[in-house]
Order: C-alpha cells, then sequence, then structure tokens
C-alpha cells in the first residue's frame, strides 16, 4: 500500500443520549491513500458524512484519532485546526458555497489571501487551465451557471495544494453533463497532478470515477471495492439496501 | 395564521428582543418625562396647597408669578378683617425672595432654581385645614436676633438650634447673623422642593423686607368649621378697599402651580424632543430589522402563500408581529422610564430641585401614551417590509435562492430628492419667515430632509463605501475586502442602518456648532463692549443689597460704581425684562443714542433698543405701556433709541426711581466699577467687601466672560448627555443589523471559517464592516450638522449671535467617536459569528 494521506482509526462518534442515541461511527478504521481517488458511499444515514466531516476537521469524534499527514486532528485546538484546514485540506460541497460578493477568481484563491500568500503561478496556470472557465473569471457567482460555479469550487480547493480534497456531494445539485465535467476534474486532478480526492455520493456513475469505493453501513465499514464500475456498485448498493431491509 | 406568527416569534427570541431595543428606549423617553412631569406637577400643587390660606388677600393687579415687590398691605387692613363672618383667624404675611442661608463652610445653601425665600413666622394653618408649615423643634422666633428654618435647609446648612446663622439678604442689611431657634416642617410630610425658608418674627420681617412698615405683603384668613372658601371669600372682598383682592386658597395655590409648571414646562418639552428623535431613530431601526426578517423569512412566507395563504394573511402576519414586538417593547419601555425619571430627579436634586421626597406619579395618560406611541410605531415601521411580502409569489417557495422584490432605486431617489427639498424649504420657513408654530414647521422640515438623505443615501454613499472598500483592501488585504465588498452588498441596509448614528450627531453637530458659535459671541461682544474695570454680580443672576455698591464706592482705588437693576414686568401677556440705571451713568455704561437726547431720559420714561423700536414701532416721544407691574399698569415716555448695546440684558432701559416708585424693591443686579490709575490689590480690596456675601462675586473681563460662557456649556453639555442615548440607540442599531447580517450569512461565514478564516480574521473582517457602517453615518450626520447648524445661526444672526464658529475640533471627535462606536458595536456580533460550529454553519439550509 502507499502512503496513507489520512488515516483514520478506530473513529467513534454517537449523537444524543438514552433511547434517542445513534451511533453515527461505530469503531471505524481506514486508511485513504495519497494520489488516490477515493468515493464513501452508503445509505441515508450510514455515517458517510459524518466520517468525512472528522477527516476534514469539521467535527470531532467521542473516540479514536484521526491523522492528517503525521498530525492526530484529535490534539488540536480551534487555531491549529484553522490552520490546518487552511493549510492541507480542500473542500468542496454540495452547494457550492461561494461567497456570492467576490468574483470567480477570488474565489478560487481566498484560501490563499487568507493566509497571505501568493498562489504558486505554475500550479495556479494548471488549476485555471483545468477548470476551463476562460473569461468568466471575473463573473460574480450569480451570473455563473451551477456547474461553473462548482468547477470554481474545486479550483478554490485544489489552488493550495492541499494535501487531501474533500468533496462532500459535490454532483448532488447538477445536472449529469455539468456532473461528468465536474468528476473530470477531480479524476484529473489526481491523475494528471498528484492530488488526493476523498468524495461522499450516493451516485453509482460518479463512484465510478475513482480508484476505490468505501461502502458504510449503520457506522461501519460493510465493503469495498478497487477500480469500480457503475454496475458493480449498483450491484453492492442494491445488496446492502436488502440487508438493512432483511434486518 | 396567529398560530404561526407567534411560532415563528418565539423562535427568533434574541431577534424579537434586540429589534425592540430602540422602541423601548423610545418609550422610555415618553414614559419617563411623563411620570417626572406628573410628579412634578402633584409635588408642586401639593405644596402649593400647604402655602395657601382659606382665603388669601393680595394687592390687586399686582405683579403675578410672586416677583419681588415693596407693595404692601397695611396692618390696619388686618383688624379691619377681624370680625368677618365666617373667619376664625386673620393672619398678616411678610414674604421676600433672595434670603439666602449660608453654611458653616460659606456656601450657600441651595441658591440655584428653586427661590430662596424669607418671612415672617406664623402659626397659621394652610387652607382646608391643612397644618402647613408648622414648627416641629425649638421655639418661635422673637425679637430682632431670632430665626426659623424649614427642615431640610437645616439640615443642608449643617446649623443646630442655639448656633447663629449667617443669612444674606437683597436688603439694605446685606448680612444679618441671627441665632436658629427652631425647626419648622410639613407634620404630614412633604419638602419645599429645594426652595429654603428663613423666618423671622414679624417686626423683624418687615424691618428686612418692607422698609420697617408695620404692613404685610399677603394676607391670609381661616375659615371657621363649616365656611367653604368660596363663602368666606365673598364676606371678605366685601370689607375690602379696591386695591386689594381676595382669592381662595384653591385658586391662588393653583395660580401658583400653574405660573411655577408653565415655567419649567420647557423641560418636558425638552424631553418630548429627544423622546421624538429616539422614536425616528427607533423607527428606521425596526424598519431595517423587519426588511431584515421578512428577507430571511421569504422562503417562509411563499411557502405559507404556496399552501393557500392570502396576500393579506401574510402581510398581516407580519404586522401582528409587529404588534408583539410594539407591545413587547412599550411594556420594557415604559419600565425604563421609569427609572429614566428616577435619574431625572437624581439630575434635578443636583441643580436644586429637590424632589428625592416624593413618590413618582404613574398616572393612566403615562401608561397609555407609551402603549399608543410605541405600538403605533413599530407598526408603522414594519408597514413598508410587510407590504413588500404581498408581491412574493407562492412558486418562490421552490426556488433555491429567493430576493424580496425592493422599490426601484430611482423611485427611492426621486422620493429622497423631493423629500430634502421640502424639507429644507420648511426649514427655511420655520427659520427665517413667520410662519405660524415655526418650531413645528422646523422641525418637520428637519425630520424630512434626514429621511430625504436617508432615502438617497445608498446611491450618494456608493462612491464612500467604493473608497472604503478599495482602502480596506489595501490594509487588510483579503479580509478587508470582504468586509468592504459586505458593506457594498446591500446600501440600503448599511445606509439605513448609519442613518441612526447619522440622525444622532446630525444634531449633536447642529448642537456643537450653535454652543460654539454662542461662545464665540459672547466673547466678542464682551470684548468690544465691556466698560469699568471689574463686574459685580450674582452668581445666581439674582439681586443683592444695594449696601454692596454704596461700600465698594468707598474702597480705595475706586473711581465710579455703576449700578444696574432689572425688573420682570407683563406686557400683552408676556413676560419681559426692564433694565435701570442711573440717568448720569447711561454715557459710561455707552450708550449710544440713535435718535432723541439723552438729555430727555428722566424719571418716567424710557430708552429702547433701535431693534425692539423697530419691532414695535416706536419712535422718541411714543408712550410705551407695561401692562403690570407691582403698581399695577406703567406708562413711559420713550425718551431715546439707542444702538443695541450688549452690556444692556434687555430692549428697554428706564431710570432706578421709576422702578423704585412702581414698587420694585431696591435691590442691584450688577455693578460696574470704574478703577482710577492705582488698581494694585484693588480686586482684594473689592473681594474683601463680598467676603462674607458667597452670592455675590468681583470680576474682571476674562472671568466675566467664563461666566457668561458657563451656561452656554452646560446646556450644550445637557444636551449632548441626551443625545449620547441617541447614540445608543443608533450602537444597538448596528449591533442588531450585523447580528441580523451574521445570522444571515451563517452558511458564508461557515464557509470562510471552513476554508481556512481565523477566529480573529472572523472577528476582523465584523470590526472593519461595523466601522464603515459608524463612520459612513457619523459622516452624514457631521455635514448635515454643519449644514444645520450655519442655517440656524443664520437665524438667530440678528439676536446677538454674530459670529458663526465651527467647532472643527468636536466634530473630529465626533468621527473619532464613530470608529470607536464602531468596533463596539462588533463585539457582540463578531463574537456570535466567531462561536458558530462550522459544520452546523455549513449545513445551515
Amino acid at each position: 500500500m502507499t502512503n496513507a494521506a489520512a488515516r483514520v482509526i478506530g473513529l467513534t462518534k454517537t449523537y444524543g443520549s438514552g433511547e434517542a442515541r445513534i451511533v453515527a461511527l461505530d469503531d471505524v478504521t481506514l486508511d485513504l491513500a495519497e494520489r488516490e481517488f477515493t468515493a464513501v458511499m452508503g445509505p441515508s444515514g450510514s455515517g458517510k458524512s459524518t466520517l468525512m466531516h472528522c477527516c476534514a476537521a469539521l467535527d470531532t469524534a467521542d473516540k479514536g484519532s484521526v491523522f492528517i499527514g503525521d498530525e492526530d486532528l484529535t490534539q488540536l485546538k480551534d487555531k491549529a485546526l484553522t490552520r490546518l484546514r487552511r493549510d492541507q485540506i480542500g473542500f468542496v460541497f454540495q452547494s457550492y458555497n461561494l461567497v456570492p460578493t467576490l468574483t470567480a477568481q477570488e474565489n478560487i484563491v481566498l484560501p490563499l489571501a487568507i493566509a497571505g500568500r501568493k498562489p504558486d503561478p505554475d500550479w495556479y496556470d494548471a488549476v485555471i487551465a483545468t477548470v476551463g472557465l476562460g473569461d468568466r473569471l471575473s463573473h460574480k457567482p450569480n451570473e455563473l451557471s451551477g456547474g461553473q460555479q462548482q468547477r470554481v469550487a474545486v479550483a478554490r480547493a485544489l489552488v493550495s495544494r492541499p494535501r487531501i480534497v474533500f468533496a462532500d456531494e459535490p454532483t448532488g445539485n447538477l445536472d449529469s453533463r455539468s456532473g461528468a465535467e465536474v468528476l473530470d476534474l477531480l479524476r484529473s486532478s489526481v491523475s494528471d497532478h498528484g492530488q488526493t480526492v476523498v468524495m461522499v455520493t450516493h451516485d453509482p456513475v460518479a463512484a465510478s470515477h475513482t480508484d476505490r469505493v468505501v461502502f458504510l453501513a449503520d457506522g461501519r465499514i460493510v465493503e469495498e471495492m478497487r477500480d469500480p464500475d457503475r454496475d458493480g456498485v449498483l450491484e453492492i448498493m442494491t445488496r446492502m439496501t436488502a440487508a438493512t431491509e432483511g434486518s | 395564521m396567529l398560530k404561526a406568527t407567534i411560532k415563528s416569534l418565539l423562535g427568533r427570541k434574541l431577534r424579537l428582543l434586540m429589534s425592540t431595543f430602540a422602541i423601548v428606549l423610545g418609550v422610555a423617553f415618553v414614559g419617563g418625562s411623563l411620570i417626572f412631569s406628573d410628579t412634578l406637577g402633584r409635588s408642586f400643587t401639593a405644596l402649593f396647597a400647604s402655602t395657601v390660606g382659606d382665603v388669601v388677600v393680595r394687592p390687586a393687579d399686582g405683579n403675578t408669578n410672586g416677583g419681588p415687590s415693596t407693595v404692601a398691605i397695611p396692618a390696619s387692613v388686618v383688624d379691619d378683617l377681624e370680625d368677618t363672618p365666617g373667619a376664625a383667624r386673620v393672619d398678616g404675611h411678610v414674604t421676600a425672595i433672595g434670603v439666602y442661608v449660608v453654611d458653616k463652610d460659606n456656601k450657600v445653601v441651595g441658591g440655584q432654581g428653586p427661590p430662596a425665600i424669607g418671612g415672617n413666622y406664623s402659626d397659621a394653618p394652610a387652607g382646608h385645614g391643612l397644618p402647613g408649615l408648622t414648627l416641629v423643634e425649638g421655639r418661635a422666633p422673637e425679637g430682632p436676633d431670632e430665626v426659623v428654618f424649614d427642615a431640610k435647609t437645616a439640615q443642608r446648612s449643617g446649623y443646630f438650634i442655639g448656633e447663629k446663622v449667617h443669612i444674606v439678604t437683597a436688603s439694605d442689611q446685606a448680612l444679618i447673623t441671627p441665632t436658629l431657634v427652631g425647626i419648622l416642617g410639613f407634620p404630614e410630610g412633604g419638602s419645599l422642593n429645594g426652595a429654603t425658608f428663613a423666618a423671622f418674627d414679624t417686626p423683624r420681617a418687615q424691618q428686612l423686607f418692607l422698609d420697617g412698615k408695620d404692613a404685610y405683603t399677603d394676607i391670609w384668613v381661616t375659615a371657621d368649621d363649616g365656611v367653604s372658601q368660596d363663602e368666606l371669600r365673598g364676606a371678605v372682598a366685601e370689607r375690602l378697599p379696591a386695591d386689594l383682592e381676595a382669592v381662595t386658597g384653591d385658586k391662588a395655590a393653583d395660580d401658583a402651580a400653574t405660573d411655577l409648571l408653565e415655567a419649567i414646562s420647557f423641560l418636558r418639552t425638552f424631553l418630548l424632543i429627544f423622546a421624538a428623535i429616539s422614536l425616528v431613530v427607533g423607527a428606521f431601526l425596526i424598519v431595517n430589522t423587519f426588511s431584515i426578517l421578512v428577507a430571511q423569512r421569504s422562503r417562509e412566507l411563499a411557502l405559507l402563500r404556496a399552501l393557500g395563504a392570502s396576500k393579506r394573511q401574510v402581510t398581516r402576519s407580519v404586522l401582528v408581529e409587529a404588534l408583539l414586538v410594539g407591545l413587547v417593547g412599550s411594556t420594557l419601555g415604559l419600565g425604563l422610564g421609569v427609572l429614566l425619571a428616577m435619574g431625572i430627579r437624581a439630575l434635578f436634586a443636583n441643580f436644586g430641585l429637590d424632589l428625592t421626597g416624593q413618590p413618582l406619579v404613574f398616572g393612566p395618560r403615562t401608561i397609555l401614551a407609551c402603549y399608543v406611541v410605541g405600538v403605533l410605531v413599530t407598526m408603522a415601521a414594519a408597514w413598508l417590509p410587510a407590504r413588500r411580502t404581498a408581491r412574493i409569489a407562492p412558486v418562490q417557495a421552490l426556488r433555491d435562492d429567493i430576493a424580496l422584490p425592493e422599490t426601484s432605486i430611482h423611485r427611492r431617489l426621486l422620493l429622497g430628492v423631493v423629500g430634502i427639498l421640502v424639507g429644507a424649504a420648511a426649514m427655511a420657513a420655520g427659520l427665517f419667515t413667520d410662519v405660524p408654530r415655526g418650531g413645528y414647521v422646523l422641525g418637520l422640515g428637519t425630520l424630512l430632509v434626514l429621511l430625504g438623505v436617508t432615502a438617497v443615501s445608498p446611491v450618494i454613499s456608493r462612491p464612500f463605501l467604493g473608497a472604503v472598500q478599495a482602502a480596506y483592501r489595501r490594509v487588510f488585504g483579503t479580509v478587508g475586502n470582504l468586509a468592504g465588498q459586505n458593506a457594498l452588498r446591500n446600501p440600503r441596509r448599511t445606509t439605513a442602518t448609519a442613518s441612526a448614528l447619522m440622525i444622532g450627531l446630525a444634531l449633536a453637530g447642529t448642537m456643537a456648532i450653535l454652543g460654539d458659535s454662542a461662545k464665540a459671541s459672547v466673547d466678542q461682544a464682551i470684548e468690544e463692549n465691556f466698560v469699568g474695570d471689574y463686574v459685580v454680580s450674582s452668581v445666581f443672576g439674582e439681586p443683592f443689597s444695594p449696601s454692596i455698591a454704596t461700600e465698594m464706592a468707598q474702597v480705595d482705588g475706586v473711581d465710579r460704581v455703576v449700578r444696574q437693576r432689572w425688573a420682570q414686568a407683563e406686557r400683552d401677556g408676556d413676560f419681559f425684562g426692564i433694565a435701570a440705571i442711573e440717568p448720569a451713568d447711561a454715557e459710561f455704561l455707552g450708550i449710544r443714542i440713535l435718535d432723541g437726547k439723552l438729555s430727555d431720559f428722566k424719571d418716567g420714561s424710557v430708552l429702547v433698543d433701535e431693534k425692539w423700536a423697530g419691532d414695535e414701532g416706536l419712535e422718541v416721544g411714543d408712550t410705551y405701556t407695561v401692562d403690570k407691574t407691582p403698581k399695577g399698569r406703567l406708562t413711559l415716555t420713550v425718551a431715546g433709541i439707542y444702538a443695541d448695546n450688549p452690556v444692556i440684558f434687555f430692549d428697554t432701559v428706564t431710570t432706578m426711581q421709576t422702578l423704585k416708585d412702581q414698587g420694585y424693591p431696591g435691590s442691584d443686579n450688577a455693578l460696574v466699577i470704574d478703577a482710577g490709575p492705582d488698581t494694585v490689590g484693588l480686586k482684594n480690596r473689592l473681594g474683601a467687601v463680598v467676603a462674607d456675601l458667597p452670592i455675590v462675586t468681583v470680576k474682571d473681563q476674562a472671568e466675566f466672560a467664563d461666566e457668561q460662557r458657563a451656561p452656554i456649556d452646560q446646556l450644550v453639555l445637557m444636551i449632548f448627555a441626551l443625545l449620547g442615548l441617541a447614540l445608543v440607540i443608533a450602537v444597538l442599531g448596528i449591533v442588531n443589523t450585523l447580528a441580523l447580517s451574521v445570522i444571515e450569512r451563517t452558511r458564508e461565514v461557515g464557509l470562510l471559517r471552513a476554508i481556512g478564516l481565523s477566529r480573529r480574521q472572523l472577528r476582523l473582517m465584523i470590526t472593519l464592516e461595523s466601522v464603515v457602517i459608524a463612520v459612513l453615518g457619523a459622516l452624514l450626520g457631521v455635514v448635515l450638522g454643519i449644514c444645520f447648524g450655519i442655517a440656524m445661526m443664520y437665524a438667530v444672526r440678528d439676536e446677538g449671535l454674530e459670529v458663526i464658529s465651527l467647532p472643527w475640533g468636536q466634530l473630529g471627535v465626533f468621527l473619532a467617536a464613530s470608529v470607536v462606536v464602531g468596533v463596539l458595536a462588533a463585539v457582540f456580533p463578531a463574537r456570535r459569528a466567531g462561536r458558530l460550529d462550522v459544520l452546523r454553519a455549513i449545513a445551515t439550509e
């Protein structure tokens, strides 16, 4: 196995207490390899979003640890977590989440600007080129289509060359063509530029763009698939749904 | 529908609370001023009721308002009234003002505001058998060397029974030192509301205050059991000579209370003006808050429409929300108003009007006014945003992002410009012409201009906001850029929030300019016209003993002592002042005759200021009639018209003898000392004359100027203090808008945090945004304040305020203070934003 960009060990998280207690993550251990495009799948309530939020330093777990590189997130305070998110993690959200007052270009360089750094010109050019917005870079988000906005969001996640990029249902709000463009963008960032991407999705087509799919159910990793194709993923999901309904 | 409204209100408790703040403060002003003035009214009514007999006999046609007078009722009248049917007893009273008690540290007790009263001791009961002021300790004064004080005065002065006390009078005997032998008090509680009272036995009082005549200033007739005041009054009136009148105690008390309350009614007006200001500012904030709340809920409202609610139901749901907010705000405001009334009472106790013993009066009128004002203002302000909700289409419930329809910016600009022009015209009319009710026209014009500027400010402030954004980006980088963009994002909201500060500072700026100009005018007038070397005057502006001038004339190095006397009279129903001098001193005082001859200025004649003569159409040789003096109507001949002279405080000057003949006391109001060539140590020698008389001071030109400026400073300071409260509302408005904006932008804030914005950077961003709003408001306010101030100074430039002076330092402080205001206002919203849970912020839909 290659080096891990992120490593999850024995992660457990519960919500509520007593009768209403829900186990979102149940002793999850997982390595996310560098230069790999990983999809996390599972039915609603399987804990896939919680897992991603914990990995991305947005949420804290009850037990276990999360490493980004050598750093154990569970040991860090807010300031250090903020810096870690800024420098080592990139995000893509389902609803784009661009800053409406800034142009596309300003949105892209925002993480660097916040950190007070200049983008690496070669890398910046490469990112801009792959995003393919051309002359729309100086437009505000509300003048862009959904697909264009999401491509800007991907570019923003990539621009600081983070150790790992997390994408939460990045194609959830997009039509299939725009979705495919965004997935291609993520794919090429891994294949061509050696980025590490983790994506939560429930779309088998989206999952088929990845190198590896991890299936979660009831807070546990139940299955895994390398070099997935649409039909294989669909089959596993159908099986999982049946198992859930049977239990 | 109502249930849905209340549910949605309760779901926004914090926002509800914040949006009520402004209304709370506005209502508190209304409530506080009404409670205070009711308390004032009741306490004086109670006081005057226990300071009149069943029937009071007084000189007919006398000077009203209890002004000083030497007109007396011969003691024989008391004997004539003794056997009036229905009269239990008849008592003669002597009363004079300007009788100051001086404490052991040579400080005057009271002095400012309420009168310092002297008189004879009497055990006559007040009307309706009220005990009135009675001996509660010691014994009655007997002989020329004994005195009794009211309890509060004794306590404040620190004198005990048996001690020698210092009393300064305006009579020939400037200082007397009798022994305190008794204490007077109201057995049923109550006080003299800060006035002081020193009573002597009757012969001594007559000697001190009535030139030793066996006479009284008024007579009380006490009714037998079962005899009404009216019956007794009729019986008494039959026995009186024509120059005396009998009034019932009820009427006398009523007259006195009405006169006094009228004299201090400006207080209520003053407080109500500030209530109006805070309510206007409050209305702005309500409009703003409801606009934001409605915008945030537009999806929810669209859903209600989609579910079948009518336009009217949706609009009504917002108005019902406003009604509830108004009710809550009014209730809280009423509570705060009580505290405010207590504060005002404490403040006035400092100025001598001591009401601390009085319980606050909480009338039904106050409660009604508070609720009506609070609810109406809130609903009227919420009506604008509520109307807009009607334009939300049901289909918008299904859309992702939804914007509330706004009125077009062009229409707004047009309305704003019209508002400014009409307002400016109304202001000009109020200031420069004789329209009826000029004050209201002026106030309305000012309001229109403020509203107009608010309407156009989203447009006119754009360059400013753009420049700030550019500057922020340069200085603070991306965080600055974001803050600048946020301020520009919704210029209407930014400027509406800033307008609260704008109004406060526009008024503060106006007052600063008026105050500064008034001081500069005083300085200039004194510099150009100060005659002689020293001025001697009372620190309370009250008359003092003529013996001081006589003594000072004997001091080594004094060439000449010039006396001035001021008298109060009534003409055409208005009170006004007359100055009096010795004719021989006219030239020395710099009176420049434009028309007529100074040699014609004799007893029974008057000199008239050129402007007053113009206003009244008076010419030399005309008859000038004064309706009310202590001896009734006074007819004078105009001997000359003189050029405006700031040394003479009134528009008419007569001779001292004329006043004396008319029954005014022979006390001086100001002395001008002209020194010989040798002035070394003169001031000390003059000071020694009045060393034991702390009400009188000797001042050179600079000190005199300081003293003249002091009341202006005090007034400006008081106005600033009240405007400070308007600024508090403004700050709360900024806090409110920012906090709501942060809630509205929760997702954005979450995103920024997620991609690495630190808490500090986030706080900086919100603080910078807040500072732009505050500085924008301050800038608009100061500019408007300068315009208003200059306009007002132009309007009053004929009245001795010729200099227009801009207090740049003070205006600069306002701007600097607005930065502080911005920083402070951001503290709470920034903390709130910093505490947002990043994950939840992103997840918020």
